[in-house]
């Protein structure tokens, strides 16, 4: 019997080894970030709310934000013995949940924590191999460490696993 | 003020205080809508981290319909109505049948019926905020979603994460004498907004 995923909450992050799985329930504008080492099989996700550290006046959670979050879990991952030159990423969410009628940047969250996250990834030397980005819709994530399938649940749609 | 969590108990008795004004406020207009006795419980004040409040409404997957709006002006804060998917049929049987059946999908005419209830109580609400304070509140137009709650709430709570890891939520029950209808109302105050609601009340 498989154990019970490891749940990473709003603002938090989370590591496992194989054979372990690691679930974000009702991800909307924000995105879960997947970290994965193919040789010792370990992942990481990072639960990130917002774009950028910087903007804010007091950091107190750095897992809340796409700068300081995945170099975060990049870290605790290097601390258990993954390789940065090895680890992948994989992400999801970013979506709108609420169509406001007025248009203002600064409620398209979604698209700007996707973003951030792409660029912090990149900054890091991480390659994104697989997304499931954007929409209006919340998704569930299951990260499998074993062999970094991440797979895709939205209401009333198909289940997805890129 | 820094961060909620510095709240004091004599604080959070006035802000639940307020809410109770303001949230008898909503009740009243909701059974003016809806021609229905609408009570509500004794509202809830918590201060929480992010993590822990989606568990207020049955879990983050739960599927909710929810409707979010924010206030701008001297007082910034968002406002979140949200209802279990199963109830707000209960709401659209009571506004649509004189006009024959109601249709069990969703459509665009209920999501503005939604949308006005959202606009009714926050309107409600807002009033009693703004007699007690003289605050100007200026709330800008519902914006809707139907989906899980962990998404609906992140995307209301984005709107204080930049300063905060905790929220004040507040939470109003209401209910319906026949049934049990558990709307919850969440007001999310920033924590500017804390202050001048707190000198206002006279505990700051």
């Amino acid at each position: 019997m498989d154990r019970e995923p490891i749940k990473v909450g709003m603002a938090e992050m989370q590591t496992a080894a194989n054979p372990d799985r690691l679930i974000t329930i009702g991800l909307g504008s924000c995105v879960g970030v997947c970290l994965w080492d193919p040789i010792i099989k370990i992942g990481g996700m990072v639960h990130v709310m917002l774009p950028d550290s910087t903007q804010s006046k007091a950091v107190h959670n750095k897992a809340k934000y796409a700068d300081t979050g995945i170099v975060l879990l990049l870290n605790e991952m290097i601390n258990i013995g993954a390789k940065k030159g090895r680890i992948i990423a994989k992400i999801a969410g970013g979506a709108q949940m609420f169509n406001f009628s007025q248009k203002n940047e600064l409620l398209r969250i979604g698209d700007r924590n996707v973003e951030a996250v792409k660029k912090s990834l990149g900054e890091q030397g991480v390659r994104i191999t697989a997304e499931d980005t954007g929409g209006t819709y919340g998704r569930t994530i299951v990260f499998y460490t074993v062999d970094a399938q991440l797979l895709i649940r939205a209401v009333n749609q198909n289940l997805r696993i890129i | 003020m820094k961060d909620y969590i510095e709240l004091n108990s004599m604080q959070i008795d006035a802000i639940k205080e307020i809410s109770n004004i303001g949230a008898g406020n909503a009740a009243t207009s909701l059974s003016v809508m809806l021609n229905r006795k609408i009570d509500m419980t004794v509202p809830q004040a918590k201060i929480a981290p992010f993590s822990e409040i989606v568990d207020f409404v049955g879990g983050a997957d739960k599927e909710i319909v929810g409707g979010f709006l924010r206030v701008e002006g001297e007082m910034p804060m968002g406002i979140l109505f949200i209802l279990p998917k199963e109830q707000v049929m209960f709401f659209m049987e009571i506004l649509f049948s004189k006009h024959g059946p109601v249709s069990p999908d969703w459509n665009e005419m209920y999501e503005s019926a939604f949308k006005e209830i959202v606009n009714i109580l926050a309107g409600s609400y807002l009033n009693a905020m703004s007699m007690i304070t003289k605050a100007v509140l200026n709330p800008t137009v519902p914006a809707m979603a139907i989906d899980m709650a962990g998404a609906i709430l992140g995307e209301a709570l984005q709107q204080i994460g930049e300063v905060s890891d905790y929220a004040l939520v507040i939470e109003n029950v209401f209910i319906e004498e026949k049934q049990e209808i558990t709307g919850h109302f969440f007001l999310l105050p920033e924590p500017g907004t804390l202050e001048v609601l707190m000198k206002s009340l006279g505990v700051l």
